[in-house]
Protein backbone atom coordinates (compact mmCIF):
# COMPACT_ATOMS: atom_id res chain seq x y z
CA UNK A 1 0.00 0.00 0.00
CA UNK A 2 1.47 3.24 -0.88
CA UNK A 3 2.06 6.07 2.21
CA UNK A 4 -0.17 8.18 0.79
CA UNK A 5 -3.53 5.78 0.72
CA UNK A 6 -3.01 5.56 4.44
CA UNK A 7 -4.50 8.59 5.02
CA UNK A 8 -7.70 8.83 2.19
CA UNK A 9 -10.06 7.38 4.71
CA UNK A 10 -9.34 11.08 6.92
CA UNK A 11 -11.82 12.81 3.89
CA UNK A 12 -14.76 10.32 3.19
CA UNK A 13 -16.38 12.12 0.51
CA UNK A 14 -20.03 11.66 1.86
CA UNK A 15 -19.33 12.97 4.82
CA UNK A 16 -17.84 16.45 4.58
CA UNK A 17 -20.28 16.94 1.72
CA UNK A 18 -23.02 16.76 4.96
CA UNK A 19 -20.89 18.87 7.30
CA UNK A 20 -19.91 22.43 5.88
CA UNK A 21 -17.97 24.21 8.03
CA UNK A 22 -17.22 21.65 10.79
CA UNK A 23 -16.04 18.70 8.69
CA UNK A 24 -12.65 20.06 7.97
CA UNK A 25 -9.53 17.81 9.96
CA UNK A 26 -11.88 15.78 12.53
CA UNK A 27 -11.48 12.53 11.29
CA UNK A 28 -14.00 9.80 12.78
CA UNK A 29 -12.04 6.76 14.37
CA UNK A 30 -12.21 4.52 11.05
CA UNK A 31 -11.52 0.87 10.77
CA UNK A 32 -7.53 1.05 9.94
CA UNK A 33 -4.47 0.42 11.65
CA UNK A 34 -3.13 4.13 11.99
CA UNK A 35 -4.64 7.64 12.28
CA UNK A 36 -2.86 10.89 12.05
CA UNK A 37 -3.87 13.60 15.18
CA UNK A 38 -5.84 16.28 13.60
CA UNK A 39 -4.06 18.61 16.41
CA UNK A 40 -0.90 17.57 16.99
CA UNK A 41 -0.10 15.90 13.81
CA UNK A 42 1.26 12.60 15.54
CA UNK A 43 0.31 9.39 14.03
CA UNK A 44 -1.19 6.96 16.60
CA UNK A 45 -1.57 3.41 16.77
CA UNK A 46 -5.43 3.16 16.15
CA UNK A 47 -5.72 0.55 18.51
CA UNK A 48 -3.67 2.72 21.15
CA UNK A 49 -6.74 4.93 20.50
CA UNK A 50 -9.27 2.68 20.99
CA UNK A 51 -7.87 1.72 24.14
CA UNK A 52 -7.75 5.75 25.24
CA UNK A 53 -11.32 6.17 25.00
CA UNK A 54 -10.79 7.74 21.42
CA UNK A 55 -8.17 10.42 22.63
CA UNK A 56 -5.16 11.63 21.90
CA UNK A 57 -2.11 9.67 24.03
CA UNK A 58 0.13 12.71 22.90
CA UNK A 59 -1.86 16.08 23.13
CA UNK A 60 -5.41 15.03 24.49
CA UNK A 61 -7.40 16.09 21.44
CA UNK A 62 -10.60 14.34 22.02
CA UNK A 63 -11.74 12.70 18.24
CA UNK A 64 -15.30 12.52 17.41
CA UNK A 65 -17.06 9.81 18.13
CA UNK A 66 -20.23 8.20 16.87
CA UNK A 67 -23.76 8.13 19.14
CA UNK A 68 -23.74 4.41 19.82
CA UNK A 69 -19.59 4.10 21.14
CA UNK A 70 -20.87 7.19 22.85
CA UNK A 71 -23.77 5.17 24.93
CA UNK A 72 -21.31 2.55 24.75
CA UNK A 73 -18.65 3.61 26.82
CA UNK A 74 -20.86 6.06 29.31
CA UNK A 75 -23.78 3.37 30.86
CA UNK A 76 -23.85 0.49 32.37
CA UNK A 77 -23.41 -2.43 30.01
CA UNK A 78 -26.49 -3.63 28.68
CA UNK A 79 -28.83 -1.04 30.22
CA UNK A 80 -29.60 0.99 27.19
CA UNK A 81 -33.37 0.91 26.08
CA UNK A 82 -33.85 2.70 23.05
CA UNK A 83 -36.70 4.69 22.54
CA UNK A 84 -38.13 6.21 19.13
CA UNK A 85 -35.69 4.55 17.02
CA UNK A 86 -37.69 3.96 13.90
CA UNK A 87 -38.71 7.42 13.65
CA UNK A 88 -36.66 9.24 10.60
CA UNK A 89 -37.16 12.23 8.65
CA UNK A 90 -38.97 13.24 5.30
CA UNK A 91 -38.16 16.11 2.91
CA UNK A 92 -41.52 18.18 4.63
CA UNK A 93 -40.60 21.48 2.50
CA UNK A 94 -39.69 20.30 -0.33
CA UNK A 95 -36.34 21.45 -0.19
CA UNK A 96 -33.96 21.24 -2.96
CA UNK A 97 -31.11 17.67 -2.38
CA UNK A 98 -32.66 16.87 0.76
CA UNK A 99 -34.02 13.73 -0.11
CA UNK A 100 -30.81 12.52 -1.33
CA UNK A 101 -28.93 14.49 1.74
CA UNK A 102 -30.95 12.09 4.14
CA UNK A 103 -30.30 9.03 2.48
CA UNK A 104 -27.09 9.66 2.55
CA UNK A 105 -26.73 10.66 6.15
CA UNK A 106 -28.26 7.58 7.12
CA UNK A 107 -25.83 5.61 5.13
CA UNK A 108 -22.69 7.09 6.78
CA UNK A 109 -24.42 7.08 10.05
CA UNK A 110 -26.08 3.75 10.15
CA UNK A 111 -28.86 5.83 12.02
CA UNK A 112 -31.96 7.17 11.51
CA UNK A 113 -31.61 10.22 12.67
CA UNK A 114 -29.36 13.11 14.30
CA UNK A 115 -29.99 11.87 17.62
CA UNK A 116 -30.49 8.86 19.83
CA UNK A 117 -32.47 8.70 22.85
CA UNK A 118 -33.29 5.86 25.45
CA UNK A 119 -32.97 5.17 29.40
CA UNK A 120 -29.90 3.42 30.57
CA UNK A 121 -28.14 3.35 34.11
CA UNK A 122 -25.20 4.91 34.99
CA UNK A 123 -23.52 3.97 38.02
CA UNK A 124 -26.26 1.98 38.90
CA UNK A 125 -28.63 5.54 38.48
CA UNK A 126 -31.59 5.49 35.87
CA UNK A 127 -31.83 8.19 33.83
CA UNK A 128 -32.82 9.47 30.34
CA UNK A 129 -29.97 9.51 27.77
CA UNK A 130 -30.03 11.15 24.28
CA UNK A 131 -26.73 11.71 22.27
CA UNK A 132 -26.67 13.47 19.25
CA UNK A 133 -24.31 11.97 16.41
CA UNK A 134 -22.34 14.22 14.18
CA UNK A 135 -22.26 11.55 11.47
CA UNK A 136 -25.99 12.23 10.94
CA UNK A 137 -25.65 15.73 9.12
CA UNK A 138 -22.95 17.64 11.49
CA UNK A 139 -26.13 16.51 13.85
CA UNK A 140 -28.44 19.25 12.68
CA UNK A 141 -31.62 19.82 14.45
CA UNK A 142 -34.61 18.84 12.31
CA UNK A 143 -38.29 17.99 13.62
CA UNK A 144 -37.58 14.19 14.13
CA UNK A 145 -34.51 15.32 16.38
CA UNK A 146 -36.48 17.96 18.05
CA UNK A 147 -39.42 15.45 18.26
CA UNK A 148 -37.04 12.55 20.02
CA UNK A 149 -35.59 15.15 22.12
CA UNK A 150 -39.08 16.49 23.53
CA UNK A 151 -40.46 12.83 24.12
CA UNK A 152 -37.11 11.70 26.00
CA UNK A 153 -38.09 15.53 27.92
CA UNK A 154 -41.71 14.32 28.70
CA UNK A 155 -41.18 10.62 28.92
CA UNK A 156 -38.88 11.98 31.95
CA UNK A 157 -41.07 14.19 33.59
CA UNK A 158 -43.98 11.27 33.74
CA UNK A 159 -41.57 8.72 35.41
CA UNK A 160 -39.36 11.40 37.54
CA UNK A 161 -36.09 10.86 35.77
CA UNK A 162 -32.95 12.98 35.46
CA UNK A 163 -32.37 13.76 31.56
CA UNK A 164 -28.73 13.44 30.22
CA UNK A 165 -27.64 15.05 26.60
CA UNK A 166 -24.80 14.81 25.05
CA UNK A 167 -24.76 17.33 22.08
CA UNK A 168 -22.84 17.78 19.20
CA UNK A 169 -24.75 20.05 16.05
CA UNK A 170 -24.12 22.44 13.74
CA UNK A 171 -27.50 24.25 14.68
CA UNK A 172 -30.84 23.94 13.21
CA UNK A 173 -31.50 22.02 9.60
CA UNK A 174 -31.40 24.56 7.12
CA UNK A 175 -33.66 21.75 4.66
CA UNK A 176 -36.59 21.62 7.49
CA UNK A 177 -36.91 25.30 7.21
CA UNK A 178 -38.88 27.16 9.82
CA UNK A 179 -39.98 24.07 10.92
CA UNK A 180 -36.35 23.15 12.20
CA UNK A 181 -36.41 26.92 14.10
CA UNK A 182 -39.97 25.48 15.98
CA UNK A 183 -37.62 23.00 17.40
CA UNK A 184 -35.86 25.22 19.79
CA UNK A 185 -38.78 26.47 21.36
CA UNK A 186 -40.64 22.72 21.39
CA UNK A 187 -37.68 20.97 22.86
CA UNK A 188 -36.75 24.28 25.38
CA UNK A 189 -40.79 23.96 26.33
CA UNK A 190 -40.26 20.29 27.14
CA UNK A 191 -37.33 21.06 28.81
CA UNK A 192 -38.91 24.03 31.23
CA UNK A 193 -41.80 21.40 32.44
CA UNK A 194 -39.08 18.93 33.66
CA UNK A 195 -37.14 21.45 35.36
CA UNK A 196 -40.42 22.83 36.87
CA UNK A 197 -41.19 19.42 38.30
CA UNK A 198 -37.91 19.50 40.17
CA UNK A 199 -35.80 17.06 37.97
CA UNK A 200 -32.21 17.24 36.99
CA UNK A 201 -31.22 18.02 33.46
CA UNK A 202 -27.35 17.56 32.85
CA UNK A 203 -25.64 18.52 29.32
CA UNK A 204 -22.63 17.41 27.83
CA UNK A 205 -20.94 19.67 25.10
CA UNK A 206 -19.15 17.75 22.67
CA UNK A 207 -16.72 19.00 19.96
CA UNK A 208 -18.84 20.92 18.03
CA UNK A 209 -22.09 22.70 19.33
CA UNK A 210 -23.28 25.43 17.65
CA UNK A 211 -26.32 27.50 16.40
CA UNK A 212 -29.95 26.90 17.28
CA UNK A 213 -29.01 23.67 19.38
CA UNK A 214 -26.82 25.94 21.58
CA UNK A 215 -29.27 28.26 21.30
CA UNK A 216 -31.94 26.02 22.89
CA UNK A 217 -31.91 22.55 25.39
CA UNK A 218 -27.69 22.90 25.31
CA UNK A 219 -27.58 25.76 27.24
CA UNK A 220 -30.91 24.56 29.27
CA UNK A 221 -29.17 22.18 32.08
CA UNK A 222 -29.14 22.45 35.49
CA UNK A 223 -25.44 21.22 35.28
CA UNK A 224 -23.69 22.19 31.85
CA UNK A 225 -20.35 20.07 31.11
CA UNK A 226 -18.18 19.88 28.59
CA UNK A 227 -15.38 17.74 27.07
CA UNK A 228 -11.86 19.36 26.57
CA UNK A 229 -11.42 21.62 23.87
CA UNK A 230 -14.65 20.68 22.35
CA UNK A 231 -16.16 24.48 20.44
CA UNK A 232 -19.11 26.01 21.65
CA UNK A 233 -20.90 28.85 20.84
CA UNK A 234 -24.09 30.66 19.61
CA UNK A 235 -22.40 31.69 15.61
CA UNK A 236 -19.78 29.46 14.13
CA UNK A 237 -16.08 30.83 13.80
CA UNK A 238 -16.51 31.87 10.40
CA UNK A 239 -19.64 33.47 10.63
CA UNK A 240 -18.28 35.59 13.19
CA UNK A 241 -14.99 36.21 11.09
CA UNK A 242 -17.07 37.33 8.37
CA UNK A 243 -19.50 39.83 10.63
CA UNK A 244 -16.52 41.51 12.37
CA UNK A 245 -13.72 41.27 9.27
CA UNK A 246 -11.36 40.01 11.82
CA UNK A 247 -9.61 37.02 12.82
CA UNK A 248 -10.98 35.54 16.13
CA UNK A 249 -8.41 34.39 19.03
CA UNK A 250 -7.27 31.31 19.31
CA UNK A 251 -9.44 29.04 21.17
CA UNK A 252 -12.19 31.53 21.34
CA UNK A 253 -15.38 29.30 22.08
CA UNK A 254 -13.29 26.72 23.57
CA UNK A 255 -14.68 24.70 26.16
CA UNK A 256 -11.87 26.51 28.16
CA UNK A 257 -13.22 29.59 26.91
CA UNK A 258 -16.96 29.38 28.22
CA UNK A 259 -15.66 28.05 31.64
CA UNK A 260 -13.67 31.19 32.05
CA UNK A 261 -16.84 32.98 30.76
CA UNK A 262 -18.59 31.02 33.17
CA UNK A 263 -21.40 29.27 30.91
CA UNK A 264 -19.83 25.69 31.62
CA UNK A 265 -19.52 24.47 35.36
CA UNK A 266 -17.17 22.04 34.43
CA UNK A 267 -14.92 20.54 31.77
CA UNK A 268 -14.33 16.70 32.17
CA UNK A 269 -12.45 14.55 30.40
CA UNK A 270 -13.67 11.49 28.58
CA UNK A 271 -12.17 9.16 30.48
CA UNK A 272 -13.74 10.77 33.87
CA UNK A 273 -17.32 11.49 32.06
CA UNK A 274 -18.90 8.49 33.44
CA UNK A 275 -17.66 8.69 36.71
CA UNK A 276 -18.57 12.41 37.25
CA UNK A 277 -22.49 11.64 35.37
CA UNK A 278 -22.42 8.71 37.69
CA UNK A 279 -21.43 11.11 40.83
CA UNK A 280 -24.03 13.98 39.54
CA UNK A 281 -26.68 11.35 39.84
CA UNK A 282 -26.37 10.17 42.48
CA UNK A 283 -26.28 13.61 44.68
CA UNK A 284 -29.68 14.42 42.98
CA UNK A 285 -30.92 10.98 43.49
CA UNK A 286 -35.00 11.76 44.89
CA UNK A 287 -37.00 10.31 47.42
CA UNK A 288 -39.29 8.49 45.38
CA UNK A 289 -42.94 8.46 46.17
CA UNK A 290 -44.56 4.90 45.44
CA UNK A 291 -48.14 4.49 44.51
CA UNK A 292 -49.01 2.40 47.60
CA UNK A 293 -47.68 6.05 49.36
CA UNK A 294 -44.62 4.33 51.06
CA UNK A 295 -41.64 6.49 49.97
CA UNK A 296 -38.23 5.11 49.54
CA UNK A 297 -34.58 6.18 49.03
CA UNK A 298 -33.09 6.62 45.53
CA UNK A 299 -33.23 4.75 42.71
CA UNK A 300 -33.83 1.25 42.71
CA UNK A 301 -30.18 0.19 42.10
CA UNK B 1 -44.72 38.64 -5.17
CA UNK B 2 -42.24 36.47 -5.42
CA UNK B 3 -40.32 35.05 -2.41
CA UNK B 4 -36.99 37.21 -3.05
CA UNK B 5 -39.42 40.59 -3.17
CA UNK B 6 -40.98 39.78 0.11
CA UNK B 7 -37.22 39.41 1.04
CA UNK B 8 -36.56 42.93 -0.22
CA UNK B 9 -39.91 44.65 0.74
CA UNK B 10 -38.93 43.38 4.66
CA UNK B 11 -35.31 44.83 4.20
CA UNK B 12 -36.59 48.14 3.16
CA UNK B 13 -34.88 51.01 4.32
CA UNK B 14 -38.65 52.95 4.35
CA UNK B 15 -39.93 50.18 6.11
CA UNK B 16 -41.86 51.01 9.33
CA UNK B 17 -39.69 50.17 12.39
CA UNK B 18 -41.05 49.00 15.60
CA UNK B 19 -40.35 52.57 17.21
CA UNK B 20 -43.29 53.25 14.21
CA UNK B 21 -45.62 51.33 15.27
CA UNK B 22 -45.02 51.77 19.23
CA UNK B 23 -45.53 55.57 18.57
CA UNK B 24 -48.55 55.05 16.07
CA UNK B 25 -50.27 52.69 18.75
CA UNK B 26 -49.52 53.56 21.62
CA UNK B 27 -49.00 57.36 21.61
CA UNK B 28 -47.90 59.22 24.23
CA UNK B 29 -48.88 56.95 26.82
CA UNK B 30 -45.23 54.63 26.11
CA UNK B 31 -42.53 55.03 28.83
CA UNK B 32 -39.37 53.43 27.95
CA UNK B 33 -37.64 51.43 30.49
CA UNK B 34 -34.02 50.59 30.09
CA UNK B 35 -30.90 47.86 30.84
CA UNK B 36 -31.23 44.17 31.95
CA UNK B 37 -30.00 45.16 35.10
CA UNK B 38 -26.84 42.70 34.40
CA UNK B 39 -24.14 44.81 31.81
CA UNK B 40 -25.82 47.23 29.79
CA UNK B 41 -28.75 48.70 27.41
CA UNK B 42 -28.67 47.17 24.36
CA UNK B 43 -30.14 49.87 22.07
CA UNK B 44 -31.32 47.18 19.71
CA UNK B 45 -33.98 46.28 21.74
CA UNK B 46 -36.36 48.87 23.02
CA UNK B 47 -39.13 48.20 25.92
CA UNK B 48 -41.44 49.66 28.12
CA UNK B 49 -45.00 49.99 29.56
CA UNK B 50 -48.07 51.17 27.55
CA UNK B 51 -51.35 51.46 27.66
CA UNK B 52 -53.86 50.28 25.23
CA UNK B 53 -57.05 51.73 25.76
CA UNK B 54 -56.57 52.81 29.01
CA UNK B 55 -55.09 49.10 30.01
CA UNK B 56 -51.41 48.61 30.64
CA UNK B 57 -49.47 46.71 28.32
CA UNK B 58 -45.45 45.86 28.11
CA UNK B 59 -44.05 46.66 24.37
CA UNK B 60 -40.86 44.95 23.40
CA UNK B 61 -39.37 45.57 20.16
CA UNK B 62 -36.38 44.48 17.87
CA UNK B 63 -35.74 48.11 16.63
CA UNK B 64 -33.21 48.76 13.28
CA UNK B 65 -33.43 52.22 13.48
CA UNK B 66 -35.32 54.75 10.82
CA UNK B 67 -31.85 56.56 9.36
CA UNK B 68 -28.61 55.81 9.82
CA UNK B 69 -27.31 57.41 12.00
CA UNK B 70 -29.79 55.28 14.32
CA UNK B 71 -29.74 52.54 12.41
CA UNK B 72 -25.32 52.54 13.79
CA UNK B 73 -26.46 53.11 17.33
CA UNK B 74 -29.23 50.05 17.29
CA UNK B 75 -26.65 47.95 15.55
CA UNK B 76 -28.98 47.73 12.76
CA UNK B 77 -31.68 45.64 14.84
CA UNK B 78 -29.34 42.53 15.74
CA UNK B 79 -29.66 42.36 19.45
CA UNK B 80 -26.45 41.29 21.96
CA UNK B 81 -27.28 38.59 24.68
CA UNK B 82 -28.21 41.77 27.14
CA UNK B 83 -31.08 42.82 24.72
CA UNK B 84 -32.87 39.68 24.93
CA UNK B 85 -31.80 39.32 28.89
CA UNK B 86 -33.79 43.05 28.89
CA UNK B 87 -36.44 41.65 26.90
CA UNK B 88 -36.78 38.73 29.40
CA UNK B 89 -36.66 41.21 32.21
CA UNK B 90 -39.76 43.41 30.88
CA UNK B 91 -41.78 39.64 30.36
CA UNK B 92 -41.09 38.87 33.58
CA UNK B 93 -42.21 42.21 35.20
CA UNK B 94 -45.05 41.88 33.02
CA UNK B 95 -46.06 38.75 34.45
CA UNK B 96 -46.00 39.75 37.93
CA UNK B 97 -47.98 42.98 37.32
CA UNK B 98 -50.19 40.48 35.25
CA UNK B 99 -50.36 42.52 32.18
CA UNK B 100 -49.66 41.36 28.08
CA UNK B 101 -46.82 41.69 26.72
CA UNK B 102 -46.60 42.96 22.46
CA UNK B 103 -43.70 41.62 20.97
CA UNK B 104 -42.52 43.50 17.74
CA UNK B 105 -40.35 41.52 16.03
CA UNK B 106 -37.96 42.83 12.74
CA UNK B 107 -34.27 41.50 13.23
CA UNK B 108 -31.72 40.47 10.00
CA UNK B 109 -30.62 38.00 13.59
CA UNK B 110 -29.03 37.87 17.32
CA UNK B 111 -25.51 39.74 16.72
CA UNK B 112 -22.40 37.22 15.75
CA UNK B 113 -19.52 39.23 17.12
CA UNK B 114 -16.84 38.33 20.01
CA UNK B 115 -19.17 40.20 22.74
CA UNK B 116 -21.91 39.05 22.08
CA UNK B 117 -20.44 35.21 22.41
CA UNK B 118 -18.50 36.15 25.45
CA UNK B 119 -21.83 36.85 27.11
CA UNK B 120 -23.07 33.83 25.93
CA UNK B 121 -25.50 34.83 22.90
CA UNK B 122 -26.90 31.00 22.64
CA UNK B 123 -27.45 30.73 26.88
CA UNK B 124 -29.42 33.62 26.58
CA UNK B 125 -31.58 33.12 23.56
CA UNK B 126 -32.06 29.43 25.39
CA UNK B 127 -33.47 31.04 28.76
CA UNK B 128 -36.00 33.28 26.90
CA UNK B 129 -37.31 30.26 25.08
CA UNK B 130 -37.59 28.24 28.24
CA UNK B 131 -39.10 31.32 30.04
CA UNK B 132 -41.74 32.55 27.37
CA UNK B 133 -43.24 28.85 27.47
CA UNK B 134 -44.27 29.21 30.86
CA UNK B 135 -45.20 33.23 31.34
CA UNK B 136 -48.50 33.07 32.64
CA UNK B 137 -49.38 36.60 31.18
CA UNK B 138 -50.37 36.20 27.28
CA UNK B 139 -47.60 37.17 24.49
CA UNK B 140 -48.48 38.54 21.40
CA UNK B 141 -45.49 38.30 18.39
CA UNK B 142 -45.85 40.61 15.48
CA UNK B 143 -43.39 40.15 12.87
CA UNK B 144 -43.13 43.93 10.94
CA UNK B 145 -40.23 43.21 8.87
CA UNK B 146 -37.37 40.22 9.42
CA UNK B 147 -37.42 37.29 11.27
CA UNK B 148 -34.43 36.25 11.27
CA UNK B 149 -33.49 33.05 13.20
CA UNK B 150 -32.93 32.35 17.24
CA UNK B 151 -32.70 35.97 17.04
CA UNK B 152 -36.29 36.52 16.43
CA UNK B 153 -37.64 33.25 17.88
CA UNK B 154 -36.41 34.60 21.21
CA UNK B 155 -39.33 37.40 21.00
CA UNK B 156 -41.92 34.87 19.48
CA UNK B 157 -42.66 31.96 21.85
CA UNK B 158 -46.13 33.40 22.10
CA UNK B 159 -49.82 32.45 22.29
CA UNK B 160 -49.99 34.30 18.73
CA UNK B 161 -47.95 34.97 16.03
CA UNK B 162 -49.17 37.44 13.07
CA UNK B 163 -46.83 38.98 10.06
CA UNK B 164 -47.43 41.58 8.25
CA UNK B 165 -47.73 40.77 4.67
CA UNK B 166 -44.20 41.49 3.21
CA UNK B 167 -42.59 40.61 6.44
CA UNK B 168 -40.24 37.37 6.63
CA UNK B 169 -39.18 34.56 9.39
CA UNK B 170 -36.58 32.29 8.31
CA UNK B 171 -34.23 30.02 9.64
CA UNK B 172 -31.27 31.34 8.08
CA UNK B 173 -30.65 34.37 5.76
CA UNK B 174 -31.24 33.72 1.99
CA UNK B 175 -28.05 34.54 1.52
CA UNK B 176 -26.67 32.04 3.93
CA UNK B 177 -28.83 29.50 2.77
CA UNK B 178 -27.46 29.87 -0.73
CA UNK B 179 -23.87 30.10 -0.12
CA UNK B 180 -24.02 27.24 2.40
CA UNK B 181 -26.29 24.92 -0.51
CA UNK B 182 -25.04 25.94 -3.42
CA UNK B 183 -21.72 27.72 -2.36
CA UNK B 184 -23.12 31.07 -4.45
CA UNK B 185 -24.57 33.65 -2.10
CA UNK B 186 -25.50 35.55 -5.03
CA UNK B 187 -28.28 32.65 -5.56
CA UNK B 188 -30.53 35.06 -2.91
CA UNK B 189 -34.02 34.29 -4.92
CA UNK B 190 -33.61 30.82 -5.34
CA UNK B 191 -32.67 30.28 -1.67
CA UNK B 192 -35.68 32.70 -0.62
CA UNK B 193 -38.44 29.99 -2.61
CA UNK B 194 -37.01 27.04 -1.10
CA UNK B 195 -36.97 28.42 2.47
CA UNK B 196 -40.53 28.71 2.85
CA UNK B 197 -40.42 32.30 4.38
CA UNK B 198 -43.03 34.37 3.20
CA UNK B 199 -46.09 35.08 5.38
CA UNK B 200 -48.08 33.12 3.05
CA UNK B 201 -46.05 30.30 3.39
CA UNK B 202 -45.78 30.22 6.71
CA UNK B 203 -49.18 30.64 7.36
CA UNK B 204 -49.88 27.54 5.23
CA UNK B 205 -46.96 25.69 7.57
CA UNK B 206 -49.69 26.71 10.41
CA UNK B 207 -46.40 28.64 12.21
CA UNK B 208 -48.49 31.86 12.42
CA UNK B 209 -51.81 32.70 13.55
CA UNK B 210 -52.61 36.02 10.92
CA UNK B 211 -51.43 37.92 8.17
CA UNK B 212 -51.92 41.60 8.07
CA UNK B 213 -52.53 43.36 5.03
CA UNK B 214 -50.34 46.12 4.15
CA UNK B 215 -51.91 49.19 2.05
CA UNK B 216 -50.41 51.00 -0.34
CA UNK B 217 -50.12 53.90 1.45
CA UNK B 218 -48.53 52.38 5.17
CA UNK B 219 -49.96 55.83 6.90
CA UNK B 220 -53.60 55.08 6.19
CA UNK B 221 -55.12 52.24 8.29
CA UNK B 222 -52.65 50.01 9.17
CA UNK B 223 -51.61 51.24 12.65
CA UNK B 224 -55.46 52.05 13.69
CA UNK B 225 -56.78 48.77 12.77
CA UNK B 226 -53.74 46.81 14.00
CA UNK B 227 -54.22 49.11 17.57
CA UNK B 228 -57.94 47.22 17.31
CA UNK B 229 -57.04 43.98 16.60
CA UNK B 230 -54.58 43.81 19.11
CA UNK B 231 -56.31 45.13 21.56
CA UNK B 232 -59.04 42.66 20.84
CA UNK B 233 -56.90 39.65 20.93
CA UNK B 234 -55.40 40.66 24.22
CA UNK B 235 -59.01 40.85 25.80
CA UNK B 236 -59.57 37.46 24.93
CA UNK B 237 -56.37 36.19 26.01
CA UNK B 238 -56.23 38.13 28.94
CA UNK B 239 -59.54 36.04 29.96
CA UNK B 240 -58.18 32.61 29.97
CA UNK B 241 -56.28 31.80 33.16
CA UNK B 242 -52.91 31.72 33.15
CA UNK B 243 -52.80 27.77 33.63
CA UNK B 244 -54.77 27.25 30.43
CA UNK B 245 -53.29 30.08 28.65
CA UNK B 246 -50.05 28.66 29.31
CA UNK B 247 -50.49 24.93 28.55
CA UNK B 248 -52.25 26.07 24.83
CA UNK B 249 -49.11 27.93 24.10
CA UNK B 250 -47.07 24.48 25.19
CA UNK B 251 -49.44 22.58 22.48
CA UNK B 252 -48.82 25.26 19.99
CA UNK B 253 -45.50 24.91 19.52
CA UNK B 254 -45.69 20.60 20.27
CA UNK B 255 -47.30 20.25 17.21
CA UNK B 256 -44.26 21.22 15.52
Amino acid sequence: MNTKDIFNFLKPKNELENQGEFAENHPYIPEELWIKCPVCKNVILSSDLMDNHKVCPKCNYHFRIAARQRIEMTVDEGTFVEMDEHMTSTNIIDFPDYTRKLKNAKINSGENESVITGTAKIGGNTTVIAVMNSQFMMGSMGTVTGEKITRAFEYATKHRLPVIIFTVSGGARMQEGILSLMQMAKTSGAVKLHSDAGLLYITVLTDPTTGGVTASFAMEGDIILSEPHALIGFAGPRVIEQTIRQKLPKDFQSAEFLLEKGFVDAVVERKDMKQTLSRLLELHSETIIEEDGETKEGEEK
Amino acid sequence: MSAYDCVTAARANDRPTSIDYITRIFGDSFFELHGDRRFADDKAVVGGIAQLNGKPVTVIGLEKGRNLKERMNRNFGSAHPEGYRKALRLMKQAEKFRRPVICFVDTAGAYCGIGAEERGQGQAIAENLMEMMTLQTPILSIFIGEGGSGGALALAVSDEIWMLENAIYSVISPEGCASILWKDSSKTAEASECLKLTSQDLFKLGVIERIIREPKDVDSKLFDSLKNLIAETLDKKMAIEPDKLVEARYNRFRKY
